[in-house]
């Protein structure tokens, strides 16, 4: 269980999350809204890469604002990026290997067993060896998910991870996506504006408009909400 | 940049055992005395060209600074050996080590600043470095701390080890030295330190989602760059010997190693050879010998200037390409 209270976020004169207050149960949530809604700004402050002006964030108990940004994948706060962000110049095996040697525990020998097993379960085993800048779009996006997943992270931040993926891979990585929570016991936070992605891989979704929390419940209830609803499309009214 | 990503993987072990098995026993054979004097020139001088490229091409810092370290290097190094019996290696150890010291204190500025600014503060350090290192002089066989002869009679060479005593058996050891500095370099870059400073240079903000810890890994960096180019500095002392001034430790020679490391290219190990190549071998060739006029000198210098903006105007093309510049 994440609990977020009174989370605010300044940029200049621009408040990008504005008290926000939510709770996300576990398992697969996600996290929809609008561009600018601040769905990106809130894992940028789980984090460490903003600071709030005011708010906490506690997971398990333990206050994150508390802990240093390094050391917040070691705690077990894991993410991907809009823009894809693995290692060019290395192997898809190191890559992986790179975020479990800082972020995770382990000897040689499990280590590499654990980057095996998370390389087979996103399906890269076949490219294992081959350097990152050789491979397509697509193999980088699940080498992200893989390089959040592996080891045993409590909270996985996934910002628009099937952005530029083809249909059927989208499916593939829905299953991927639905998986994590029972393979490795975190909570999934799913931003994308793929509402059928969302729809098919979470039960919980909470909905952010102008750094406000808008809704926040069961997916299916969520997405029928008039003010979500109003928030994608435009208050009428307004 | 981030495309072009300081490798280890180009450099075979094969091909560099090669390598050094030709140097060690056919180059001194082929070569004349004087070309062996600038063989020795290369393999030292490649040893920082391999620590620029290296902070340079794998973890993305522009240091105009490592010029200091190869000076303090150098100075420590004769200093020690003018005043103890301490094995040479040992010597070179402790060179490298203090130049390590001071490279952490110039990685410092890096955890605040990136880019030109790294570049402009780095250089500005190596200037201070400079002035000091002008002001000490180089030991040379006289009393105190400096080590200064009161008279040009007292002046004595800069010891070399017992068993490398003359030139050839000196090329060797500096050789051996020179792998033995491009082995660990590779033996970092392979491991957990080379991947954490891939991913530094690749994304600051993914390798803290990684779990790295940016300053520690940019300083490890710096430091290690640094003990390269301390080592470097000790085995230059014996090298020239007599008379060494500031001249391979300006700000001159800072921007020249910057200009011969990218015309090399920060793509590898190799480029550190090749940069060190055009430094020490191409300019004195085609100035003693094959067109034998201080002018051409002055052209061949040129010539590299150019090839370092053709350099910068190519990479801010690459970053253009990736929008790296908004």
């Amino acid at each position: 269980m994440i609990e977020i209270t009174d989370l605010s976020v300044q940029f200049g004169g621009v408040r990008s999350l504005d008290e926000v207050t939510l709770t996300f149960p576990g398992g697969n949530c996600g996290l929809i809204g609008p561009n600018g809604a601040g769905k990106t700004t809130l894992f940028n402050v789980m984090s460490g890469f903003v600071t709030p002006v005011a708010g906490r964030i506690r997971i398990d108990d333990v206050d994150l604002l508390d802990i240093a940004d390094y050391r917040r994948a070691r705690w077990g706060v894991r993410r991907t990026f809009q823009t894809v962000q693995t290692i060019e110049s290395l192997t898809v095996y190191e890559n992986v290997r790179t975020v479990h040697e800082h972020a995770a525990e382990g000897s040689r020998a499990e280590r590499q067993d654990s980057v095996d097993d998370v390389l087979a379960f996103v399906g890269l085993s076949d490219v294992r060896d081959k350097v990152v800048r050789t491979l397509s779009q697509r193999d980088r996006r699940f080498i992200e998910v893989a390089r959040a997943i592996v080891g045993e992270p409590k909270v996985v931040l996934l910002d628009e991870p099937a952005a530029g993926l083809p249909e059927e891979e989208t499916d593939h990585l829905a299953q991927i996506i639905r998986s994590v929570p029972e393979r490795t016991g975190a909570t999934v936070i799913l931003v994308d504006h793929d509402m059928s992605l969302v729809q098919a891989c979470c039960d919980w979704t909470a909905v952010l408009d102008f750094g406000r929390l808008v809704a926040a419940g069961p997916t299916a209830d969520v997405l029928h909400d008039e003010r979500v609803l109003a928030a994608y499309v435009g208050d009428e009214e307004a | 940049m981030v495309g072009r990503v300081f490798s280890h993987r180009a450099f075979q072990p094969t091909i560099a055992a090669g390598l050094m098995v030709f140097a060690l026993f056919a180059m001194p054979s082929i070569f004349d005395a004087t070309w062996i004097f600038n063989f020795t020139q290369m393999a030292i001088y490649s040893m920082v060209a391999a620590s620029v490229g290296m902070l340079y091409g794998r973890v993305g810092l522009v240091s105009l600074g490592q010029v200091a370290p190869y000076g303090i290097g150098a100075w420590v190094t004769i200093r020690l050996a003018f005043a103890t019996d301490i094995p040479y290696p040992i010597l070179l150890a402790i060179g490298g080590g203090v130049a390590a010291i001071i490279g952490l204190l110039i990685g410092l500025p890096a955890l605040r600043v990136s880019g030109l600014y790294l570049a402009l503060v780095t250089l500005m350090l190596a200037v201070g470095v400079e002035v000091i290192l002008f002001r000490l002089k180089f030991a040379n066989g006289g009393p105190g701390f400096n080590g200064l002869a009161l008279t040009m009679s007292d002046r004595a060479p800069v010891p070399r080890p017992a068993f490398a005593e003359g030139d050839i058996a000196y090329f060797r050891f500096v050789v051996i030295v020179a792998c033995v500095i491009f082995m660990l370099a590779v033996a970092f870059l392979a491991s957990k330190p080379g991947r954490a400073w891939a991913s530094v240079h690749q994304s600051e903000p993914s390798a803290l989602a990684s779990g790295i810890s940016v300053t520690r890994y940019k300083l490890m960096a710096f430091g290690l760059a640094a003990f390269m180019a301390g080592v470097a500095g000790g085995l230059y002392g014996a090298h020239v010997q007599w008379s060494i001034g500031v001249d391979q430790f300006n700000r001159q020679a800072a921007l020249f190693l910057i200009a011969v490391v990218l015309m090399g290219g920060i793509g590898s190990l190799w480029g550190a050879l090749l940069a060190a190549f055009f430094a020490t071998i191409l300019l004195p060739f085609l100035t003693q010998n094959v067109i034998g006029h201080q002018f051409w000198n002055d052209f061949a210098l040129t010539i590299f200037g150019i090839g370092l903006m053709i350099n910068l105007i190519q990479t801010t093309r690459a970053m253009d390409k990736k929008g790296l510049l908004e």
